[in-house]
C-alpha cells in the first residue's frame, strides 16, 4: 500500500472524518440537540464521499488495495447509489428526529458511520474483511433501530434484529471458517482457485455456500431468513427503516455477488439455482403477506422483501449475455429502488409525523388534505408497482430480461405474476387516497419542511428521470458488470 | 501421538449445535446470547485448527479468530445494552414479551 493508493480510499477516508466531525460538532455546540449541525456535516461529507465515489468510477480504476478491499467499477457503483441514499434519509429526518431522542448529534454520526460500514462491505475481497464489514453494518444498525430509547416499538425492532442478526452472523462465519478450511485461504480469488484446484471438496463448497448465504439473506432479506425485517422496519423510527431497507439492503445484494462470482464459480449452477429458489420464495411469500397488511408502513416492509426477492432474480439469472447479464439488472434494479424505497418511506414519516398513524385509514382522502404529497405518494408506489414510465419498469425489465435470457423460465414466470399481485396492493393505497372518504376531517397535512420536501421532490424527479432518460443508467451499469467479466461467466 | 484434526471439528461442529439449539430452544435473551457466542466459539475451534493443520506458516488464521473474539465482545456490549432498555419498559427480558409488533 502506498500514498497514492489512499487516493482510492477517498470515499471511505471522507465518511471516517464526517463520522467524527458530525461528533465532534455535537460535542463542541451546547446547543446541538436537535442535531441540525451534525445532520449538516454528515450531508456535506455524504455528498463529497459521492462525489469522490463518481470520480473514481469515471476514472475507471480497478485495483486492489492491500489485497483486502476492491477498488472497481462495482464497488465504486454501491459506493455512490448507498451515500446519495443515506444523505436523502438525513436531509429528510432533521425535523421528524427532533425531540424524539435528546442524542440526534450521534444519531446523524452512526448514519455516516452504517454507510462507511456499506463502502468497506462492498469493497471486501477477503473474507475476514467481509465478516467485519456486515459486522461493522449490523452494529450500528442495531443501534440506530433501537436509537429511541423508551419507546416500545423502537427497542423491539432493535433487540429482535440484533438476536436474528448475531445469530445470522455466526452462521455466516462457520461458513466462512469451513471454507478456509477447505482451501486454506482468505482471499475471495485465492479461494476461488483452490475450489477450482481440488474439486474434490464438493460437498465442504455446498455447505459452505448454505451457511454463507444465510448471512447474506439476512442482510438483504431473503425468505426464509427474512423474519426480522417487517417487525424491525415497523418499528425502527421511519428514517432508520428508509436507509435499513435500501443503502443496507443494497451491501448485501453487493458482497453476496462479490463472494459467489470470485469464489465459487465452480459451484455456479448450484448457488444459481438455489437463490432463484429462494427468489421465487421471496417474493411470494412477502407479497402475500404484505396483501393482508392494515398499516401502511408495515405493508411497506413487506413490500421491500419482495422487492429483494425481484433483485435476487437478478444474481440467479447471471449470465454472459452482452444487454442481460443479470448483474446490470442487479445493479439497474437497486438504484431504481433506493430512490423509490427511499421516496415511499418517507412519505410514510410526512404522513405519520402530522397525522400520528400508519394506518391505512389515515391515507383515506388525502388528496384533499395534501395533494402535493398524495402525487408523490403515487408516483413511488407506480414506480413500486413497476408501470412505465417510472424507474420501478427499468429495473424489473432488466431483471426478468436476464431470467428469461437464461432460459429461467418458471422464475420469469413467478416474477411476472408477483409483480401483478404487488400491483394489487400498491394500488390499494392509491385507491384510499383519492377515493375513499375520511370519517372526520383529518389535519391538512403539509410536506413537513423543507428538509423532507426536498429530499421527496428529488426522489420523485430521480423516478422519472431514471425512468424515460434510462440510458446513461444502464450504460453506467453495464460498466460496472466488471466482476462478471472478471469471472468469465 | 497427534490428535487428528477430524476431532478437532466435530468439536466445533458439536459446540456449533448445542449454541444454535440455545438460540432456537431458549426464551431468555441472555441465555440466547450465550448460545450466539458458543456458535462463535464453535468457529474459532475451526479456525484454529485449520490454520494449525493446513496453513501454519500463514497467520491469516489466527488474526480472524482475534477478529472474530473482538467484534463478538463488540455484539454482546450492544445486545446486553438493548436487554437492558427493553427490561426498563417491561420488566422482563423474555422474548415471548416482545410482542408489541406483529402481522
Amino acid at each position: 500500500m502506498n500514498i497514492s493508493d489512499t487516493l482510492f480510499l477517498a470515499p471511505e477516508l471522507i465518511l471516517l472524518l464526517t463520522g467524527f466531525a458530525a461528533l465532534g460538532v455535537d460535542l463542541a455546540l451546547r446547543r446541538n440537540t436537535d442535531g441540525r449541525a451534525s445532520a449538516i456535516v454528515a450531508l456535506v461529507g455524504l455528498l463529497l464521499a459521492f462525489v469522490a465515489a463518481l470520480n473514481l468510477a469515471a476514472s475507471g480504476v480497478n485495483a486492489v488495495i492491500a489485497s483486502t478491499m476492491a477498488v472497481d467499477a462495482f464497488a465504486l457503483f454501491f459506493k455512490a447509489v448507498t451515500t446519495i441514499g443515506v444523505a436523502l434519509v438525513i436531509l429528510a429526518s432533521m425535523n421528524y428526529m427532533k425531540g424524539r431522542s435528546k442524542y440526534l448529534g450521534e444519531f446523524y454520526a452512526l448514519l455516516v458511520f452504517a454507510t462507511l460500514a456499506i463502502s468497506i462491505t462492498v469493497s471486501a475481497t477477503n473474507l475476514i474483511l467481509v465478516y467485519l464489514g456486515i459486522e461493522f453494518l449490523s452494529i450500528t444498525s442495531y443501534i440506530l433501530a433501537g436509537f429511541i430509547r423508551g419507546d416500545k416499538l423502537s427497542e423491539e425492532a432493535a433487540t429482535k434484529y440484533f438476536l436474528y442478526g448475531a445469530t445470522a452472523g455466526a452462521v455466516m462465519l462457520y461458513g466462512i471458517s469451513l471454507l478456509y478450511g477447505a482451501t486454506g485461504a482468505t482471499d475471495l480469488a485465492a479461494v476461488g482457485r483452490a475450489l477450482s484446484a481440488s474439486g474434490a471438496n464438493f460437498y465442504l463448497g455446498i455447505a459452505a455456500i448454505i451457511f454463507l448465504v444465510v448471512g447474506f439473506g439476512f442482510k438483504a432479506t431473503w425468505v426464509p431468513f427474512h423474519h426480522w425485517a417487517p417487525d424491525t422496519y415497523d418499528g425502527a423510527p421511519t428514517p432508520v427503516t428508509a436507509y435499513l431497507s435500501t443503502a443496507s439492503k443494497a451491501a448485501g445484494f453487493a458482497v453476496a455477488a462479490r463472494v459467489l462470482i470470485i469464489a465459487m464459480p465452480e459451484f455456479a449452477t448450484d448457488w444459481t439455482n438455489y437463490l432463484a429458489a429462494l427468489a421465487i420464495l421471496t417474493m411470494s411469500v412477502a407479497n402475500f403477506v404484505a396483501l393482508k397488511q392494515r398499516s401502511v408502513k408495515r405493508m411497506l416492509a413487506y413490500s421491500s422483501v419482495a422487492h429483494a426477492g425481484y433483485i435476487l432474480i437478478g444474481l440467479a439469472a447471471i449470465g454472459s449475455d452482452p444487454t442481460f447479464n443479470g448483474l446490470n439488472g442487479l445493479l439497474i434494479y437497486i438504484i431504481a429502488y433506493i430512490f423509490t424505497n427511499v421516496g415511499a418511506f418517507l412519505t410514510v414519516m410526512a404522513v405519520e409525523r402530522q397525522a400520528h398513524s400508519n394506518d391505512i385509514e389515515a391515507y383515506a382522502g388525502l388528496v384533499r388534505r395534501a395533494p402535493a404529497l398524495t402525487l408523490l405518494m403515487t408516483i413511488f408506489l407506480l414506480s413500486l408497482a413497476g408501470i412505465p414510465p417510472t424507474a420501478g419498469f427499468i429495473g424489473k425489465f432488466f431483471v426478468l430480461g436476464a431470467a428469461v435470457q437464461q432460459d429461467m423460465l418458471v422464475l420469469a414466470a413467478v416474477g411476472a405474476v408477483n409483480v401483478v399481485i404487488a400491483a394489487a396492493y400498491y394500488l390499494n393505497v392509491v385507491r384510499y387516497m383519492f377515493f375513499v372518504d375520511e370519517e372526520d376531517e383529518g389535519p391538512q397535512i403539509s410536506l413537513g419542511g423543507a428538509g423532507l420536501g426536498s429530499a421527496l421532490v428529488i426522489c420523485a424527479i430521480m423516478v422519472f428521470v431514471i425512468g424515460i432518460f434510462a440510458q446513461p443508467f444502464i450504460t453506467w451499469a453495464g460498466q460496472s458488470v466488471n466482476l462478471v467479466i472478471a469471472a468469465g461467466f | 501421538m497427534t490428535i487428528p484434526l477430524t476431532w478437532y471439528l466435530i468439536l466445533s461442529a458439536a459446540l456449533f449445535a448445542i449454541g444454535l439449539f440455545g438460540v432456537l430452544a431458549r426464551r431468555n435473551a441472555i441465555a440466547i446470547l450465550i448460545g450466539v457466542e458458543l456458535m462463535l466459539n464453535a468457529v474459532n475451534v475451526n479456525i484454529l485448527a485449520f490454520w494449525r493443520y493446513i496453513r501454519p506458516d500463514d497467520p491469516s488464521g489466527q488474526v480472524f479468530a482475534i477478529i472474530v473474539l473482538t467484534v463478538a465482545a463488540a455484539e454482546a456490549a450492544v445486545g446486553l445494552a438493548l436487554f437492558i432498555s427493553i427490561y426498563r419498559t417491561r420488566r422482563s427480558i423474555n422474548v415471548d414479551h416482545l410482542d408489541a409488533l406483529k402481522g
